[in-house]
């Protein structure tokens, strides 16, 4: 019996706070994910600093490659190409996973594949099932929301994105008022289980024609409301605030990707970054899909929402596949972006 | 044995090939539109090319481990590191002052090398060292500091001679400061960090006895590492990175 051919694609992950270096067969099964995350680091200073991530990421980025070469079970000639996550992030950050892969491409005669980071989130999903197009695929991270249409593989055109703040942010800026420490997602999502939405905060952008999203009125009106309140000397209810938070955010969310499905003729909707995990979207998204029974629906696995070498390495195969390469003057570019659509 | 020596500290990048203490190629560019980003690999593979060799030939990588530009000192550290463990080779670190120092050989006993940095507002980055029987000395180790403080430390020894372009810039401030002492600049090449020095260097020290632990030399905190610290005289319990 012949074995079916294995393309190892060996990628890096560096652009914010993890570390990750990552070896995937095939595009789609993961042999080696190695994360190391400097969260407790970080929540330090209640937020990234960027000097502080990029001399992590030099301490760990050997470390991680040791570990996932030999999780891996691998050798570098087992290789077909290396990939790496070169935007959107923190340059510094970025810099030393695109050197860490150019070393190791030339070093053993590689091909270097650049990949974007939202890609790599969106291919996130490609663990969970197969990827089917035309896609849309909606993203929320602690530094992006977006909506994107792919038309065909290795094809990403933006229809919507965030005029402010990401909704990871928003979660990060509200936790700090209500004094949750850094990151704050998942912690209120917890408690917006275990409240309601009283608040009525809101729905930022809801009626308009476009698929763009706001989260800076919701940020204002949250803080508004908790300030007058202890003006007042009043005690309000952390589970219901956070609920409304919550509730507002997943209804925004849902609604500009309802309204995009209408739109565009999809066979799948992907949801994917790391606010993906936050349970409470994940729910209402299941309902809402209920609606489109003629679309898939394709989450990103909650273990890979964040930050990780793996999903850089499926976006990456598909990009290999497509015969994109990246030269030895590969740079990092902090605020790449997919085209818009047209 | 077969030397690759990079330094990325500053603006200039500095590569250079040795055959133990003989030059095979080099490449030194001051280019201010182009970062180290898009230039190092190139400039090694154009070393390497010429010289007629592949990367596992190489028996040791010597890095120039800072200080200097953080954002430098990760590029050349990373790209070290890395080749050095995925090829299974030497690592080699060495100060990047020191390389700046290392081609004073001529000098006499008596006279100390400064070799700094610009560390903005009125800081640099410096060590004082001298030759002695042939070997560069460290005498004072490199620091960051104010030039203030630099002149206190400097007043101790009666000839100096400063090296680096960051030297000339402060020239005024430390003649004004140090008015007794019989002081001199580099000019020209030596201004700049020569990476066929840095090999020589890195060729007679130790290589690392642990790859992973490099990390540059950076000579300071980040801001908000010396704020937080000021703020908590209690350690982290917790390990500030964790892997899964
Ligand atoms: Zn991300």
């Amino acid at each position: 019996m012949k074995k079916e051919k294995r393309d190892l694609i060996l990628a890096f992950e560096s652009s914010c706070d993890e570390t990750s270096v990552a070896v995937i067969e095939n595009g789609k099964r993961i042999l080696a994910n190695v994360v190391a995350t400097q969260i407790n680091s970080q929540k330090r200073f209640g937020g990234v600093v960027p000097e502080v991530a990029s001399r992590h990421h030099i301490e760990q980025i050997t470390i991680c490659l040791a570990d996932a070469m030999q999780r891996a079970q691998i050798t570098y000639d087992d290789l077909s190409a290396v990939a790496v996550t070169y935007g959107p992030g923190l340059v510094g950050a970025l810099l030393v996973g695109v050197t860490a892969a150019k070393a190791v491409a030339f070093a053993h005669h590689l091909p270097l594949i650049p990949v974007n980071h939202m890609a790599g989130h969106i291919y996130a999903a490609r663990f969970a099932g197969e990827i089917k197009f035309p896609a849309l695929a909606l993203l929320v991270s602690g530094g992006h929301t977006e909506l994107v249409y792919l038309p065909k593989v290795n094809c990403y055109q933006i229809i919507g994105e965030t005029r402010d703040d990401a909704a990871g942010e928003a979660y990060d800026k509200v936790g700090r008022v209500m004094g949750i420490p850094y990151p704050a997602g998942k912690q209120i999502d917890e408690l917006a289980h275990q409240g309601k939405d009283t608040f009525n905060f809101p729905r930022a952008m809801l009626n308009e024609e476009n698929f763009d999203f706001s989260f800076s009125g919701l940020k204002s009106a949250f803080i508004n409301t908790v300030h007058h309140a202890e003006q007042l000397h009043q005690e309000l209810d952390q589970a219901d605030l956070a609920a409304s938070f919550q509730q507002s955010v997943i209804e925004v969310l849902i609604g500009k990707t309802a309204k995009a499905l209408k739109k565009y003729f999809v066979k799948q909707l992907i949801l994917a970054g790391g606010v993906a995990a936050n349970t409470g979207l994940r729910t209402a998204f299941t309902q809402t899909m209920q609606q489109f029974p003629q679309v898939d629906f394709l989450q990103a696995p909650l273990n890979l929402c964040g930050d990780n070498a793996a999903m850089i390495g499926a976006a990456g195969y598909v990009a290999w596949k497509g015969g994109q390469r990246a030269d030895l003057n590969l740079n990092a570019v902090p605020s790449l972006e997919f085209d818009w659509i047209k | 044995m077969i030397i690759l020596a990079i330094d990325t500290s500053n603006q200039p990048l500095s590569v250079a090939l040795l055959k133990d203490e003989n030059l095979l190629a080099t490449v030194t560019l001051n280019n201010q539109q182009k970062d180290h980003s898009t230039l190092l690999f190139p400039v090694i593979n154009q070393l390497l090319v010429q010289a007629e060799l592949k990367p596992d030939q190489l028996d040791r990588i010597v890095i120039a481990q800072g200080p200097g530009s953080y954002t430098g000192l990760r590029i050349g550290g990373t790209a070290a590191k890395m080749l050095a463990f995925t090829l299974k080779k030497e690592l080699v670190s060495v100060s990047s002052l020191a390389v700046l120092a290392a081609p004073m050989t001529s000098i006499d006993s008596q006279t100390v090398i400064v070799p700094l940095f610009d560390a903005r507002r009125q800081n640099v980055f410096a060590g004082v060292y001298s030759y002695s029987k042939g070997q560069l000395v460290n005498l004072v180790a490199d620091q960051h500091l104010a030039l203030t403080k630099l002149v206190e430390i400097l007043a101790v020894y009666s000839k100096i001679i400063f090296v680096g372009g960051a030297a000339h810039k402060f020239g005024d401030f430390l003649q004004k400061n140090l008015p007794q002492k019989d002081l001199s600049w580099t000019t020209g090449i030596l201004d700049y960090p020569q990476a066929y020095q840095l090999g020589l260097l890195g060729r007679k020290k130790q290589p690392l006895e642990n790859i992973h632990a490099y990390v540059p030399a950076y000579l300071r905190l980040t801001q908000a590492e010396t704020q937080w610290l000021a703020k908590h005289q209690e350690k982290l319990n917790e390990p500030l990175v964790e892997k899964f």
